[in-house]
């Protein structure tokens, strides 16, 4: 079944097209990613599938509800992690849940328990009764993140969940995040602009300028770059190519003292290389590729550095477009 | 729709907030105090006692309108504060409707604002006044349905200022004209009739002429209420019909 989908969607702030016309669907259960540079239209569709904005034109659906005019039965199967936190520093880790809990309409007689199991979840109980200010950045992402599954959503939104943690935060998270579809029952879409965390996902849309331009697996948007590429250093580069030329009919050809051969799968291939001309094998590695390089074929830039400041700037004519107009 | 739930635990967050924040209760206690016993204290040798109410008297219902003005509108502006630090996104994604949310922030202004209307309140015997027991009763009653309606006004500010810089805007020309024109510091009855139109648009004015009413019923000539009882309690019920209807309007915008 499809939790989410979306039909060609289009939101334009002004004169500036966020979204531009782009459909997609999100399968239950699974981890949906959505991958693109800072600016390329990410928070603007997670911002209409929960109901804070209406689109210009298309559909969105979220559990079979439409998400602009059913935005309360939507509002209720979701739950979500901004970009920005949306704690109140100024309560405690309990109160913000115990607040959540109250304006989700939790039942009377499971609201302690959930608070608790939440607060258990993510590892926070010692520090419960603390205000939130004084957690740091990784321990308020996860704060978060428990808050937004005490009502049991059906689907959790997560806006570039690791912006700003530092590497084991990161790491961290991205565990706890991976594990939540089966044991909560929760579909994710996320969002993120780092290629890496985009891996773990089921399926991933790769999203730049407004328009999905590639989408799939990871595996098969890998394969867009045409597979792995496996280096071999062997007692005698010369024979040792011919050989693997003649028993698997693969590409191979000799840098720097390197055999490198292409292969689709390569992990499959490593062994059988091995079983053939082990012996005379000094060493091996594997490169996959990554989805960075996908990016980079797709679009010709790197996703990461470049698109910072005009991300940054359409976020400003955004933020100034709604002043004008709220 | 309105949820039970949902409108107490938006009531309980302020209401913590408030506890925990000690400096603004000091703020908004010390501010009526400052004007009371100092601006009074010094104009009420300047201005002759208009019949039986000294200067300082007629300014007393005036002072507690400036409590609630200022703590309800400054209790609503929070939603400002919401949206800049994201908490109001928080509320904005919930299964919760729009009047809702604002009928919690109203009621939570005018829980505080009526708490600290009722510390000012507990002066009266200091500055010579004598009221009974009905009368306190009456005076809180006003006291919390203008601090609702004054809430419900601060949250439609809200919804159409949305950061800090508004802030002093709100202050400067909105707050700040509706205390003058609103009798509380001279009668309206002495304005000029441009400002006269001003003061009748103002909901304050009317919470401040009903405290009148009740503090000092049988006064006559200059400082005497300018509008009967009834009527001031009908405007601020209304008023804070409108505004909530508005304000909840306002909220159900999307971008």
């Amino acid at each position: 079944m499809h939790i989410i989908k979306v039909e060609n969607l289009v939101k334009r702030f002004g004169s500036i097209t966020a979204v531009d016309n782009i459909s997609f669907e999100v399968e239950e259960g699974t981890i949906f990613g959505f991958l693109g540079p800072n600016g390329a239209g990410k928070t603007t569709t997670i911002n209409i599938l929960c109901t804070l904005l209406s689109p210009t034109s298309g559909k969105a659906y979220l559990n079979g509800h439409d998400c602009n005019s059913e935005s309360s039965e939507v509002r209720k199967s979701i739950g979500i992690v901004f970009q920005d936190s949306s704690l109140d520093k100024d309560l405690t880790a309990r109160e913000n849940l115990v607040f959540h809990s109250y304006l989700y309409n939790v039942p009377k007689t499971e609201r302690k328990e959930r608070v608790e199991d939440a607060l258990r979840f993510v590892d926070l109980q010692d520090r419960a009764d603390d205000l939130v200010k004084k957690f740091s950045g990784g321990m308020k992402r996860r704060l978060e993140v428990a808050r937004g599954l005490i009502h049991r959503p059906k689907v959790l939104f997560l806006d570039e969940p690791t912006l700003g943690l530092d590497p084991q935060s990161r790491t961290n998270l991205w565990e706890f995040i991976t594990g939540l579809p089966k044991k909560h029952k929760v579909t994710i879409f996320m969002t993120t602009h780092y290629m890496e965390e985009a891996e773990v996902c089921d399926k991933i849309a790769i999203i730049d300028k407004g328009k999905i331009i590639a989408s799939g697996t990871p595996q098969e948007l890998k394969r867009i770059i045409g597979g792995d590429v496996i280096y071999l250093k062997t007692d005698d580069n010369k024979k040792a190519m011919e050989d693997i030329k003649n028993l698997f009919d693969v590409e191979v050809s000799e840098k720097d003292g390197e055999i490198f051969i292409s292969a689709l799968k390569g992990d499959a291939c490593i062994p059988e290389i091995i079983r053939e001309i082990g012996e005379r094998v000094l060493s091996v590695r594997m490169q996959r590729p990554t989805l960075n390089d996908v990016f980079l074929k797709l679009t010709g830039k790197e996703i990461r550095d470049e698109v910072a400041s005009s991300g940054d700037s359409i976020k400003e004519t955004v933020r100034s477009y709604r002043r004008r107009h709220d | 729709m309105i949820e039970t739930n949902a409108i107490y635990v938006i009531v309980a967050r302020e209401f913590k907030k408030f506890i925990r924040e000690k400096s603004r209760l000091f703020s908004t206690i010390a501010r009526p105090l400052l004007w009371l016993f100092l601006v009074g204290a010094g104009m009420s040798r300047l201005v002759p006692s208009g019949g039986g109410v000294s200067y300082i008297q007629f300014i007393f219902p005036g002072i507690l309108g400036m409590t609630i003005l200022f703590s309800s509108i400054f209790s609503s502006i929070s939603i400002i504060w919401d949206k800049e630090f994201g908490f109001m996104k928080e509320i904005l994604v919930a299964p919760v409707s729009r009047f809702s949310i604002v009928i919690g922030k109203a009621v939570s202004g005018m829980i505080l604002s009526t708490i600290q209307a009722a510390i000012i309140l507990a002066l009266f015997p200091f500055l010579g006044l004598k009221l009974g027991v009905f009368q306190i009763a009456e005076i809180m009653m006003v006291c919390a349905i203008l601090s609702f309606a004054i809430a419900a006004f601060g949250i439609l500010l809200a919804t159409f200022y949305d950061s800090y810089e508004s802030f002093s805007v709100i202050m400067n020309f909105i707050v700040m004209p509706m205390f003058f024109l609103s009798g509380a510091m001279y009668p309206v009855k002495l304005l000029p009739d441009i400002l006269k139109l001003f003061t009748k648009i103002n909901p304050l004015t009317y919470g401040i002429d009903a405290l009148k009413n009740i503090i000092f019923p049988f006064e006559k000539g200059n400082m005497s209420p300018d509008f009967p009882l009834y009527l001031d309690v009908l405007v601020i019920v209304i008023a804070s019909f409108v505004f909530v209807l508005i304000a909840g309007k306002a909220f159900e915008r999307k971008g």
